[in-house]
């Protein structure tokens, strides 16, 4: 009897217990950041990216975690800044860190990142890249602060270069624009080449001065004429100067990858598998239009926090990274597989899509495609590959 | 004459008594094809295909296996079919977007789950009339009422959460975390437990329907296949809770939990991406819809052996079979 009284008493304990915590919600304030740049001048005047990619996506996702949060007691609180330059985003960090902030999620460059990321470095935060593809913040830049949602430059070539082994599209022809952007990926898609055998039977770089918009169907069969034959032609044109223009206007009759045609992306409103397109409705009701890559890469990493903020129940920046960076961690985000981050330098792990603009053609890792550990880790830098060692 | 037309019937009635078990048929739901192939389970052939709304998923059928409800989810409803002549008959009001339905045991009232909306609607079936909407979590999907239709729960894949909700008030009254991207749901014959499968987790969960919680997790592991590809999405418990089957998803397998020991027992290869299940009157047959390579597997249940794969239309989704529109036990 005296014994059923106490467990009464604890049983009246553990309830009044919860009822407290039920009238003070649990807070994550999550702080975006992004830089504008102005967009650079193209041959076409119709390409505009929106200006909010990655911030919808981020936004979506904390709908998604408030809705989970009203069952839990959590709430996560998205404050957005928009800022004009790398001073003002350093700046914005500071004062929103001195407010309490831990959590950032960073739609800059590479250099404005990494300005960031030398500021938080003594300090305890979690900067989530969600736009910056440079292979060199996976590679020589380590930081531990710093989870990339971002695709690399080199998972993105990775995954094309493994699609035409698949397709025995080896001879390819590269073309690249003329800024240094456009020379990095070059340099990811010869390292890829290297690594799936294919021959890059030639190298050229668009310079010409034409009105494409007239004359687009004489200057790139020209551009693409060539000593020797090619099985595909890959183009690096990061801004989309002038890559639509050559699908179809090609010398040969052959099929573009990269900048144009069939491209890598981490995300595309023409993703609808594995329950894709209840995610891409929500977001369609949403922006108002179709949900792109960064704000894939927005919306996964603040699904990454949420979704430990719920299994931890706890708010400190520590605590969530060290969740996130453990094995219990798995993030569902409709692409077939559950999500991790590497170890070694933070980047997410993920199956990355090959798609025309209407539909997807294929899905990296190919096929046959073999790794000891995990096959995700055939797309970007392997352990050996960086000087990142955090763990 | 009048003796002739006794000695028809007569020999007609004789037909079907005869005949019952032939005349089952399996109804299966073809999302990217917006109709319904209907295959007969004596001869393992497709016998017929209608058409539905758009992308239709889930479906269930009325007691009296007269009706089938049948979730056209582009079209935002719930359609009744008339399973003696297979034409619609009827809409219910489902909300936006259902992906899944439940019958509550006393047939009159249909549960099922908006995933656009993060909604569980409440139908009334005579009248044809939403009389309830519950908030649960991002994407519903999972549903099962409990055999005293005192509780229904919901399993929500982006929240990953098992929603109870109590059907005297439609209040939700408790929320279990599981792993994630929870699929389906179904409770034990006597109510007391409550099996839940997590795709993305790898996991299929059993819950104490007494305290809410999970008791035991189960995983799976097929040699060959590596774990991240191993997805558990329909569950299905055979009348005498012997046995639980899961369909496995990109791992193209049915695994076969046996209860008592609580252990996988076997894994039985079927077609790509397996969805969903359904049992044949007597349990003796098994049938998967396997999306991607768009046929039905039959498994004989008795052996634990594929028997047959049968091609029906573009991601076969939801399977249910019926003794052609007469009474059942059940």
């Amino acid at each position: 009897m005296t014994l059923f009284r106490i467990l009464t008493l604890l049983l009246l304990l553990i309830i009044t217990g919860t009822n407290a915590n039920e009238n003070n919600k649990q807070n994550l304030k999550v702080s975006y950041l992004k830089l504008t740049v102005a967009a650079p001048a193209t041959l076409s005047s119709m390409v505009t990216p929106p200006q909010d990619s990655g911030q919808q996506g981020a936004v979506l996702a904390v709908n998604d975690a408030n809705t989970t949060g009203k069952f839990v007691n959590q709430q996560i609180i998205l404050t957005t800044d928009i800022l004009q330059s790398a001073e003002q985003i350093t700046q914005t960090l500071k004062e929103r860190y001195a407010s309490g902030h831990r959590i950032f999620l960073i739609n800059a460059d590479k250099d404005a990142l990494r300005s960031l990321q030398q500021w938080a470095s003594d300090k305890q935060v979690l900067l989530f890249n969600i736009a910056a593809t440079a292979d060199i913040l996976r590679k020589s830049w380590c930081d531990k602060n710093t989870l990339h949602t971002a695709l690399s430059d080199s998972m993105k070539t990775d995954a094309l270069a493994q699609w035409l082994l698949a397709k025995r599209l080896t001879k390819v022809l590269v073309v690249h624009g003329r800024f240094a952007k456009d020379l990095t990926i070059v340099s990811a898609f010869e390292r890829s080449a290297k690594r799936y055998g294919l021959k890059l039977i030639e190298k050229k770089q668009w310079d010409f001065n034409a009105d494409l918009r007239r004359s687009a169907a004489r200057e790139m069969p020209l551009f693409t004429q060539t000593a020797r034959e090619y099985d595909v032609v890959f183009i690096a044109d990061a801004i989309k100067d002038f890559a639509d223009y050559l699908p179809y206007n090609t010398y040969l009759p052959r099929p573009v990858i990269g900048s144009a045609g069939a491209q890598a992306l981490g995300w595309h409103a023409r993703i609808e598998q594995w329950g894709a397109l209840q995610l891409q409705n929500r977001f369609n009701a949403l922006a108002n239009r179709p949900m792109n890559e960064t704000d894939f890469a927005g919306y996964v990493a603040l699904r990454s926090i949420s979704s430990a903020f719920l299994s931890t129940k706890s708010s400190q920046v520590d605590t969530l990274k060290e969740y996130i960076q453990s094995a219990d961690f798995g993030l569902g985000a409709y692409l077939g597989r559950k999500l991790t981050y590497r170890q070694w330098n933070g980047q997410l792990r993920m199956p990355i899509s090959i798609l025309h603009p209407t539909a997807l053609i294929s899905q990296s890792p190919q096929q046959g495609i073999l790794h000891p550990t995990n096959e995700l880790d055939t797309l970007g830098f392997e352990k050996a590959e960086t000087g990142c060692r955090f763990n | 004459m009048r003796k002739n037309c006794v000695a028809v019937l007569l020999l007609i009635t004789m037909l079907f008594t005869i005949d019952s078990s032939a005349s089952e048929l399996a109804y299966v739901t073809n999302e990217k094809d917006n109709s319904l192939s209907i295959i007969a389970l004596d001869t393992l052939q497709v016998v017929k295909t209608v058409e539905t709304g758009a992308r239709p998923r889930g479906i269930i059928l009325s007691h009296d296996n007269k009706l089938a409800y049948i979730c056209a989810s582009e079209s935002d409803t719930v359609q009744i079919m008339d399973l003696s002549n297979h034409q619609i008959v009827g809409e219910l009001p489902s909300g936006e977007d259902p992906e899944t339905i439940a019958l509550h045991p006393n047939g009159k009232i249909i549960y099922t789950a908006n995933e656009d909306d993060a909604l569980l609607t409440i139908i009334d079936i005579d009248s044809r009339t939403v009389i309830g909407q519950v908030d649960v979590g991002v994407e519903p999907e999972g549903l099962a009422v409990s055999p005293d239709g005192k509780t229904v729960v919901v399993t929500s894949e982006t929240t990953n959460m098992v929603h109870w909700i109590n059907t005297a008030d439609n209040t939700n009254f408790a929320n279990t975390l599981v792993d994630s991207r929870p699929r389906s749901a179904q409770f034990s014959s006597d109510g007391k437990w409550l099996w839940v499968s997590s795709e993305i987790g790898g996991t299929v969960a059993l819950l104490s329907t007494d305290t809410n919680q999970i008791v035991t997790t189960f995983n799976f592991k097929i040699s060959g296949i590596h774990r991240d590809r191993v997805q558990p999405v329909g569950i299905l418990l055979d009348k005498e809770q012997r046995f639980l089957y899961v369909a496995l998803g990109p791992a193209n397998h049915v695994a076969i939990i046996d209860i008592a020991k609580r252990e996988v027992i076997d894994y039985l290869l079927v077609g790509r991406r397996v969805w969903q299940m359904a049992f044949n009157q007597d349990e003796s047959r098994l049938l998967t819809t396997n999306g991607v390579s768009g046929d039905v597997s039959v498994i004989d249940l008795a052996k634990h052996k594929v028997l047959k794969s049968i091609k029906v239309g573009r991601y076969p989704w939801g399977v249910a079979i019926t003794n052609n529109g007469q009474e059942t036990t059940k």
